[in-house]
Formats: C-alpha cells, structure tokens, sequence
C-alpha cells in the first residue's frame, strides 16, 4: 500500500462550509487526514464534527469548499456513493442487521452468485477469508445477533473496509463497549493503520483518543480550531481547545471536600434479584453521593433496577430510618420519594415527540394520578423554572424534546426528577453521550443537590466522574459488590486496582 | 444450533406430531388419496401465503389479499359471461391488474411513511367494493376450458390424484423458496424485516423492494383468485372472507416472525399443510363442529407466538452470559 511514503495525504478538506436555516453548521473548515493514520475529530455537541461527517458520508451536500480524495475532488451524494469511492463508515450501533447471518452481513449487497442464484458455499468461502484478516475464527452461518457487541462491531468495520479500502469513519465506536472490548476493537483498528488505511474517530472519551490516535482537530461552533499530534496534547489543554476557555485544573478531577459519615438514610440488607444481581448491603446516608463502578454488564444496572423497583429484589428488605420499605414497582419507590434517570436515555428516558414541557412535568403528574391534573399554567412555571435552573438550552419550552441535544435531553430527564423533590437520586451513566461542557455541568449540578441533602447513587463508566462526585464508591465484578472505597481512597487507579484485582481472584 | 432454525423445526415437529395423531386414528390418512386433496383444497392458500411470507419478512403486512381473491374470482366470472375472450387471457388480465394493484399499495406505503396495516386495509375495503360493484350475485362459470383444469391430474399410486391445481402450489412455494433465499432481493426482503435504516444504510433501495414486495403478494393473490376460481367454478363477492388472516396464521405458524426479518419459506407451505390437516382431521371424525379447526388454530398460533417470545429471550439470556 501507500505507508511507504511518509504523510500521504489521503483527504483533504479546504473551507469545508455548509448552512442550515439560521445556523452556519460548519464555516470554512480544513480537514487532512493521512494515509495511515488514526486521525480523531473532537468537539462538543453541535461544533460540527457530525455535519462534517455527513458531507463526507454523502447524507449532507456541501455549500461550499471543497474535498478531494487522492488528489480528485469528489462530491458523493449518498452513503452508497461514497462507499464506492473509498470512504467507509461505521457508527455507535445501526452498522448491520442482527437477524441476517455473518456471511450475510459481510457480503450483502455482492453476494458471490452461481446462475444468477447465490452461492451459499461462495458466500461462506468468502466472508471466512475476509475474518481471517481479522484474526476472528467465526460460524459464518449464525445469525450475528448471537455474537456480542465487540464482535459486530469488528465485522463492522471488516465489512466497511471490504467495501471502501481508503477512508474509514468510525462514529463513536466503542460507546456500547466494555474495556477489554474496546481493546479488541482498537488493536483491529491500528491494524488497520498499518495497512495504510486513514481512519477518523470521534468519540466522547477522551482517555480513548489519547490511546488510539495519531494525531487530533478540533472544531467548536462549526469553525476549524486546531489540529495537533496527539502526544504533544495533555487533557487540560484540549479541554480548552474544545470549550475555547480554560477549564480550571479540570472540574472532572477535583474531589468533592471530605465530609465525613452522614446519618445513615435509607439502608438495605441482603436485597438482591436472581440472575441480576447478588444480595448486597447497602446503606446510604443523607446527602451522601454513591457512586457504583464496574465493567459493563458487572450488574450496575440491575442494582440500580432493584432499588427503584423496575425490575423487583427477589431477597432483602429495604429499610428506611428502621422502617421497612416496600420497592416491588417503580411507583412504591416513588412514592417513598426515590427518582430514577435511566442509562438509555432515549427509549428509557424522554417522550420524545412531547415537548420539553410535557417530559418534565411526567412524573409530577403520574404521582398525582391522572384525574387531577396539573394547572397549565403551573405546568408552565415548572417547566420555565428548570429550564431556567438548569440552563437547558432550547427556543422555548413547548419544543419536541427529540430535537434538543443529548446534553440538554439529560437535564430535562433531570428536571423531571427535581421537580418531584425526592430524597433518593438514582442516576445511570448520567453523562453518556453528552458533550464537555454540559459533563462539567452536570457534575455541578450533582454537588448542587447534595448540598440541599438529596442523597444520589450515581452510575457511571468513567472513572474520573465518580471520583469528582462520590463520597463513597462501590466497585462491582461479575454481579456482585465486591469493594467499597471512602474519602481519600477514591481514586481512578484505586477504583481500577479493585476492579482488576478481583478479576485475578475470580480466574482462580 | 441457530435459533433461528429452531421455530422451523418445531413447525415440522408439530405437522408430523399432528399427522401421526391423526394416522393412529384413521389409518386412511396416510393414503395419497387424503395428501392429494389436502394439496388441492389448500392450494389457494398455499399460493397466497407465499406472498404473504415474503410480505411480512420485509416487516409489513397485506390485508388486502382476501378481497383481490375475491375480486378475481369475480371478475373472471364477469369477463367470460360478457365477452368471448379466452381465459387464459382472462388469467393474465387478472395477474396484471391485481399485481399493479399491490405495486401501488407498495408504493403508497413507501411514498407515505404509512404503516402496511392502514393502506392494505384501504386496499381491502377497495377491492372488495370493486368485485360487488362486477355482480352481487354469485357467477357461474360454464366454460369447458375450466372442466379441463379441474380434471387436470396425475393419478399417483393408491388413486390419489395429484392435481394440476396441487403441483401450481407446490411450484410456487419452490420459486418462492428461490425468490427469498437465493436471490439479492430476498436478502434484501430480510434485511428490510431487520431494520429500515439499517437496511438503507447496507444498500437496500427500500423503495423498489417495497413496491416488489406487495407487487409480488398482489400477483400471488391474483394467482389465488384463478385457482379458487377453478376449485369452485364461479365467481362471488362474497368469497374468501377473512383469507387474508387464514394465510398470516399459515405464515405464523409456518415459524415466520411476525415482526418480519426471521423465517422460512418451506415452514409456511407446512403451516399451510398443518391448517389443512387439522380441517381434514375435521372432517374424518365427523363428530366434531367445525369452530374447532378455529379453536386448534387459535392454540397454535399462540404457541407459535410464545415459542418466538422465549427463543428472543433465550438469545439475549445467552449473549448476556458471553456464550458466542
């Protein structure tokens, strides 16, 4: 391939431009990305990494600028275009079809035909010899929704080379991943690299694109800021490239004050769900942050679902100040003033073709039964005030939630929750999928509410949000609580060591 | 073993099951007299549950095919009292029209974004007023050309006869089978049945398949209309009430998941031949009222449908302890 020549320019955008009614999306943004490279693209919601990626995917036509591809100026105007030019894409999730097979998936599209009729033993022959390069030793003939998310997703990619060979696009990859999938995955990709092809990543984590790429850009507000190796770039100052201000020392690292024990709240004994999640102990004081840490699948989730309920313990009594709780649905644990926010925000979380409005006033008005409702103009001031409090950022509050960004999704799911002033706060992966800046704020946000003595469970993959946040953080390992670790002993590497250590234990 | 499979499997269990049943009770059963009539009397619903499979693979559903049976049967009828056209040309006017009928469905359905439910319904209402708008009265057909497709037939070993009318069936299930495993479009049918945008992001033209799709099911329903025709020897507005739902039980069954993207083409001919055997059973016995086929029908349908529940739950139970 070209890797023999060093920084081959594969693709070049030149004052890339392109304008929505009332907003200029992307305006005048460069953009070269070298054979051979992993290249990120990097910025919050709304700087325009999508609508670049959608001008180069053929969803979106530029304005204005231009793009070449090996030194040709091309203009594709659907995906299928530009997978015949050579630029390949592979998003979050929506990659394949998981009720087709493996060799259907790989081949779809040019199925190896003998009279006019697919080959099935052609089929099979060929979409083994494509994994081979993969390293992965598959039943081409199973459905690929019986092969775990790392393994689609590899297939992905396996199948967006075959078609394009040049450019690979990977939107957000890893966001459905666990770690050692995500290592899986990436030493696919730097694979990749060595075959000269040029690769774009976006991603939400930073501690990714650290690892993974060679070089960074930035974009902010649909302008181009900077692009730089990423081994001269330390966190803080990409932050502040991706803010446009300096964040001081980073608000994500800082620890909360040691606040020492709160008087006990709510506390729960042997409660646990079979097949979800061991019985454990758990008590949580007034005002006090617990963060729960833990690979995916470890049964963080699960606990969250048998606190609030949603899917009922099967063994251990909830207590509250002594008296015992009942938890068997969503609406005992509401009415014993427990709020959850769940990790799936779109199909868990927001209605999303009700307006803002209407989503937060949701669960205010399921309490009160639907034979009472709330006076619109009550409804109104709820909802302006959260709008307000929050600083969720809309045209007003009777838009479609749908249309407002993850960040601001997020905080209206929030607002629901405040505006029934509960004492007990369970919020899954309350960051995921949303930009720096709103990630800044709701950690503000988090401390906000236990300086008024809300007590929270927080929920989340990243490591440095509960050590921002949390007084008190418990590690989970293959469904079971299996540390807790207080005040000074929180640390990314502590939360890390146990998390690690008791996998060691665990192979024994 | 895939999952996937498993449902056709169960399909073809449940058949035999059911045909042993019925042997150890009337030994006749296994004669090729009683397999040649259940191929005959059931081939109209053989044939239209083939479009109706390929339909609901791609996610989507055809209520209208019952009604287009009966216009068909009409509109033959009508057309050989008034003019002196052959049938045969009859018959191709007939494929013409009811499968640029289901073309149009599919379009509007794509064009629109509506669900498959509210236009076929359109479309059954439609058709249904079109034959009672031909004749309201049943429509004999007297012409010789019709007796010569009834008393088409092989005579098999043991006297039964296999039809012409059972080998239409049988022909079209296999090109079916071809239709929807060997050739793009058939993937393309899944992949719909999997997911739209997917779909289109794999390179599916959703239009054109959708069109096809209902295009195909509106000429399987015309095929079917001919075929009833010739079994009953007139045309009636008021036939094959309810068809459209006898061939998605068929389909159903037959181990094709409802919600599209998962299913066989062979288990839906042995859902058809299962319906068959359970009226046949019927039938035997003598005894029994019919409003059992229904009752047993309703069972499986709800055995089928738990059965596709469970493996869901199966697969995901399994992926979620990391058994690839």
């Amino acid at each position: 391939m070209k890797s023999g020549v060093l920084f081959v320019t594969l693709l070049s955008i030149r004052s890339l431009t392109k304008t929505f009614p009332g907003t200029k999306a992307l305006d005048g943004v460069n953009f070269d990305l070298r054979a051979g490279e992993v290249h990120a693209l990097l910025g919050e919601n709304g700087a325009g990494k999508s609508t670049l990626i959608k001008c180069l995917t053929g969803a979106y036509s530029r304005d204005g600028g231009s793009v070449t591809l090996d030194g040709a100026e091309i203009a594709p105007r659907s995906t299928i275009e530009a997978q015949e030019l050579g630029i390949g894409t592979v998003y979050q999730e929506v990659n394949l079809l998981p009720n087709l097979t493996v060799a259907q998936n790989l081949m779809f599209g040019r199925e190896p035909r003998r009279f006019g009729l697919i080959s099935s033993r052609g089929m099979r022959a060929a979409s083994r010899a494509i994994l081979q390069q993969y390293g992965l030793d598959l039943n081409v003939d199973r459905d690929l929704g019986s092969y775990p998310v790392a393994i689609r997703q590899i297939i992905a990619i396996a199948r967006a080379v075959e078609l394009s060979g040049k450019v690979l696009i990977l939107d957000e990859p890893t966001a459905s991943l666990d770690a050692a999938e995500v290592r899986m995955v990436f030493d696919v990709v730097r694979g990749l690299r060595e075959r000269g092809l040029g690769i774009i990543f976006v991603s939400h984590f930073l501690d990714q694109v650290f690892d993974l790429t060679d070089r960074i850009t930035v974009l902010r507000n649909g302008r181009y800021i900077t692009t730089e190796d990423t081994a001269s770039l330390n966190r803080v100052k990409l932050i502040g490239h991706m803010l446009g201000r300096e964040l001081e020392d980073e608000v994500l690292h800082s620890r909360p004050k040691d606040r020492g024990p709160r008087p006990d709240m709510l506390k729960f004994r042997g409660f646990g769900r079979r097949t979800a999640v061991e019985p454990f102990d758990l008590t949580v004081g007034e005002g006090e942050v617990v963060g729960l840490a833990g690979l995916l699948g470890s049964g963080r989730t699960e606990t969250a679902e048998a606190l609030f309920g949603l899917k009922p313990a099967t063994s251990g009594e909830a207590l509250d100040a002594g008296r015992r709780l009942s938890l068997r649905s969503p609406r005992e644990a509401i009415a014993a003033g427990f709020g959850f926010a769940p990790e799936d925000r779109k199909t868990d979380g927001i209605v999303a073709d009700l307006s803002i409005r209407e989503n937060i006033i949701l669960a205010l008005q399921a309490r009160r039964g639907w034979a009472r409702p709330i006076a619109r103009a009550e409804q109104n001031r709820i909802a302006d005030d959260y709008i307000k409090r929050l600083d969720i950022r809309t045209t007003g509050r009777e838009k479609p939630i749908g249309e407002l960004s993850g960040g601001n999704q997020q905080k209206a799911v929030l607002a629901r929750w405040l505006a029934m002033n509960p004492r007990f706060l369970i919020l899954d992966e309350p960051t995921r999928g949303i930009d720096v800046g709103a990630h800044a704020e709701i950690v503000h946000l988090i401390h906000e509410l236990v300086a008024k003595g809300m007590s929270l469970l927080v929920i989340s993959s990243e490591l440095d949000e509960l050590v921002a946040v949390a007084d008190r953080v418990i590690v989970l390992r293959d469904r079971r609580h299996i540390a807790a670790l207080e005040g000074d002993q929180i640390s990314g590497e502590a939360i890390m060591r146990a998390i690690a250590g008791d996998a060691k234990e665990g192979a024994v | 073993m895939n999952t996937r499979t498993l449902p056709l499997f169960v399909t073809i269990g449940i058949f035999l099951l059911g045909w042993v049943i019925c042997w150890l009770q009337f030994p006749n059963m296994l004669s090729t007299r009683v397999i040649g009539n259940l191929l005959t009397d059931n081939a109209w619903l053989g044939i239209v549950a083939v479009g109706m499979t390929l339909v609901i693979l791609s996610g989507g559903i055809d209520l209208s095919v019952g009604s287009v049976i009966a216009f068909s049967g009409v509109f033959i009828a009508v057309m050989l009292r008034d003019t002196t056209l052959h049938p045969l040309v009859i018959f191709a006017m007939v494929l013409v029209l009811t499968t640029a009928y289901g073309a149009a469905m599919g379009w509007l359905i794509d064009v629109l974004a509506m669900p498959a439910f509210i236009v076929t319904l359109a479309g059954m209402f439609l058709a249904r007023g079109g034959a009672y708008l031909l004749s309201i009265e049943s429509v004999p057909i007297t012409h010789e050309f019709f007796k010569t497709l009834q008393g088409a037939y092989w005579l098999m070993p043991g006297k039964g006869r296999l039809t012409l009318i059972g080998v239409l069936m049988l022909v079209t299930v296999l090109a079916g089978m071809i239709i929807a495993h060997k050739t793009r479009f058939g993937a393309s049918v899944y992949a719909l049945g999997g997911g739209e945008a997917t779909a289109r992001l794999m390179g599916v033209r959703q239009r054109r398949t959708t069109v096809v799709v209902y295009a195909f099911s509106g000429l399987m329903a015309g095929l079917a209309g001919i075929v009833f025709a010739v079994n009953n020897g007139s045309g009636y507005s008021l036939a094959a009430v309810g068809a459209e739902l006898s061939a998605i039980a068929a389909v159903v069954i037959g181990g094709t998941l409802l919600t599209g993207g998962a299913g066989y083409m062979f288990g839906t001919l042995i859902g058809v031949l299962t319906m068959g055997l359970i009226q046949t059973y019927i039938t035997f016995d003598g005894q029994l009222l019919s409003w059992w086929i229904r009752i047993v029908i309703g069972l499986l349908l709800l055995v089928f449908i738990l059965l596709q529940k469970g493996l869901v739950k199966i697969s995901q139970a399994r992926l979620a302890r990391g058994e690839a």
